[in-house]
């Protein structure tokens, strides 16, 4: 009896692991079908390099280089601002806080993410877009940089938690012989303990980034959404995960435009799919 | 040991039963349910209509969703819906589709919308012609100056392209109903969400001019007078203009259901068009069809 319920037990678990993997492939194929169509209409070069979108005209015009650029800007801007901030909350936090507050310190990081990113939206919205069109004199607040700095907060959480994970297992002996060596706090941090871990913290950056393309919400409502190529990070921007949020709704599915939104979903998966694969070749390499 | 397995096991269980049991309870329950989905302009109005609808027979169910015109239309032609709202008409590569999936797009004009292109109240400029307003969003004027206001850029807001209110504005306005015209938004417009957006937008930003249904103005923005041409009246707009029709931006609203509506849909629509239905039509700011 015992052994039957082993076997049923581990078959399960067995299912269950490799059900993700399943989803994984059968989520890639059918957007593969369904975005691929739109190759039909357009060339992949014309595509990624078009320099307008506009989907629901006559005849339409999908190019999504605005969207993709869109989309780096906003990530760049938030990868700016969240990594120094996020890898020196990790060092601070593995190396130089008391215990009591780093417990302090780590309850908030959690509480960080867990603030849904429609709420940092609304947030952003009423309280960091005015005051963004207010200092640098825009016509409106709504900009690359609004998006940039609300997704910093989403990234952070990401970074911290992995950075000072990866701080905490370099071993204890290497800032032993550090110190033992006559370095200062600082120098073992600096040219002992980083190095050691910078594997690890380059993964936790990689993941922090991958969270910050995905996401849609938060951007969708504060970046203004106009499909400009940005010529700098106080414009608006529309990112590739608004675009397929804001408009999949209207698509009539089988139409161009439909399609469109899928071979947009392609990139995306793509590039996130880069940024996966190089935090988990980081992350290998220092095992 | 052992036996707490077998109490978790029995937890999932039933977690599982209920899972399976539950969403069937509600599907025999919802035999008499309509499900209503499309344009944002019209989720109040029809939100209006279903909760005084379902006041007078409580076992019918109106369940209504905004999501776009486009949204609700590509419901109806999948078959998730009974009744899709729309701003706009139902595109001919639309009504394709619908063949192809077996659906007869089926009409109902059930109110009127009267656009309001609205400022920041501080804005001096009051009026404005078609033209200007075409201007204004293809960004050939960019800059209220010219317009006889301040010197300040023009920051255009409109609604995304899953709206109705976008497209209209686009074939009525920017093109000046010229079905041939290759008139766009200008790239530089910020596309917002949903019309209190818009709304919200205005009323912080003294630079800034959107469109959206009339039921959305209020205090804390200036609906603009609007002529057709340079010669012809600016008018304001407000219902009694858009039942005379001499407020030149207004469109007719729409109900498409599958086929000539039966039972228990064509039991709303009748409800939809009666005396009452169109006082709910007058309530939420909109214009009724039938005087």
């Amino acid at each position: 009896m015992r052994k039957i319920k082993e076997l049923v037990i581990e078959k399960l678990i067995l299912i269950c692991g490799l059900a993700s993997i399943i989803f994984v492939a059968l989520i890639f194929l059918f957007l593969l079908k369904e975005g691929l169509a739109v190759f039909n209409i357009v060339s992949p070069f014309k595509f990624i390099f078009g320099k307008s979108w506009y989907p629901i005209s006559e005849p339409a015009q999908l190019g999504i280089l605005p969207l993709i650029l869109g989309s780096l800007l906003v990530t760049l801007g938030a990868a700016i601002i969240s990594i120094p901030i996020g890898v020196g909350c990790a060092i601070y936090i593995a190396e130089i806080a008391p215990l009591k507050l780093k417990e302090a310190l780590k309850a908030g990081i959690e509480l960080l993410a867990a603030i849904p990113s429609v709420v940092l939206g609304f947030i952003g919205m009423v309280t960091l877009v005015p005051l963004i069109k207010n200092i640098f004199h825009l016509p409106t607040g709504l900009t690359a940089l609004s998006g940039s700095i609300m997704l910093a907060f989403m990234a952070m959480p990401t970074i911290v938690s992995i950075a000072e994970d990866a701080l905490y297992s370099v071993p204890k002996t290497y800032k032993e012989g550090a110190l033992a060596l006559g370095a200062t706090h600082w120098q073992s941090i600096w040219r002992v303990m980083l190095p050691a871990a910078s594997s690890g913290i380059l993964a936790a950056v990689m993941l922090g980034i991958g969270r910050v393309i995905g996401e849609t919400m938060a951007v969708m409502m504060i970046t203004g959404n106009a499909a400009v190529l940005p010529n700098s990070i106080l414009v608006p921007v529309r990112t590739l995960t608004a675009t397929i949020a804001a408009e999949m709704g209207e698509a009539v599915v089988g139409s161009e435009h439909y399609f469109a939104l899928f071979a947009v979903g392609i990139v995306l998966f793509v590039i996130s799919f880069i940024i996966n694969v190089t935090a988990d070749l980081f992350l290998h390499k220092r095992q | 040991m052992p036996k707490g397995i077998t109490g978790m096991f029995r937890k999932w269980m039933i977690a599982f039963i209920v899972l399976i049991f539950v969403p069937l309870a509600y599907a025999g329950l919802a035999k008499n349910s309509i499900q209503v989905k499309g344009s944002d302009t019209m989720v109040n109005l029809a939100q209006a209509w279903a909760e005084k609808y379902m006041q007078k027979d409580a076992l019918n169910f109106v369940a209504v969703t905004g999501g776009g015109s486009g949204t609700g239309l590509s419901s109806l032609i999948s078959g998730t819906c009974n009744i899709a709202m729309s701003s706009r008409n139902i595109k001919a590569k639309e009504i394709v589709l619908a063949k192809q999936k077996g659906i007869n797009p089926y009409e109902i004009k059930a109110a009127l919308d009267g656009l309001a292109v609205v400022v920041n109240p501080a804005n001096p400029v009051a009026k404005l012609t078609i033209e200007q307003l075409a201007g204004i969003f293809t960004a050939k004027i960019t800059n209220w100056k010219e317009l006889g206001g301040l010197d300040e850029k023009i920051v255009l807001l409109s609604r995304e392209v899953n709206s109705g209110t976008h497209v209209y504005f686009k074939e009525h306005v920017l093109r000046k109903n010229n079905p041939n015209g290759q008139e766009e938004f200008a790239p530089g417009a910020l596309m917002l969400s949903s019309s209190q957006a818009i709304a919200d937008e205005v009323a912080a930003n003294s630079a800034a001019i959107g469109y959206y249904g009339m039921g959305y103005i209020s205090s804390k923005q200036k609906p603009v007078s609007i002529a057709r041409d340079a010669r012809s009246e600016y008018i304001m707009p407000k219902i009694e203009n858009v039942i005379s029709g001499k407020y030149p931006i207004s469109r007719p609203l729409f109900l498409y259901t599958n086929g000539a509506p039966s039972g228990i849909v064509k039991d709303f629509l009748d409800f939809v068009l009666s005396k009452e239905g169109q006082e709910i039509v007058l309530a939420t700011d909109f214009v009724p069809v039938i005087k």
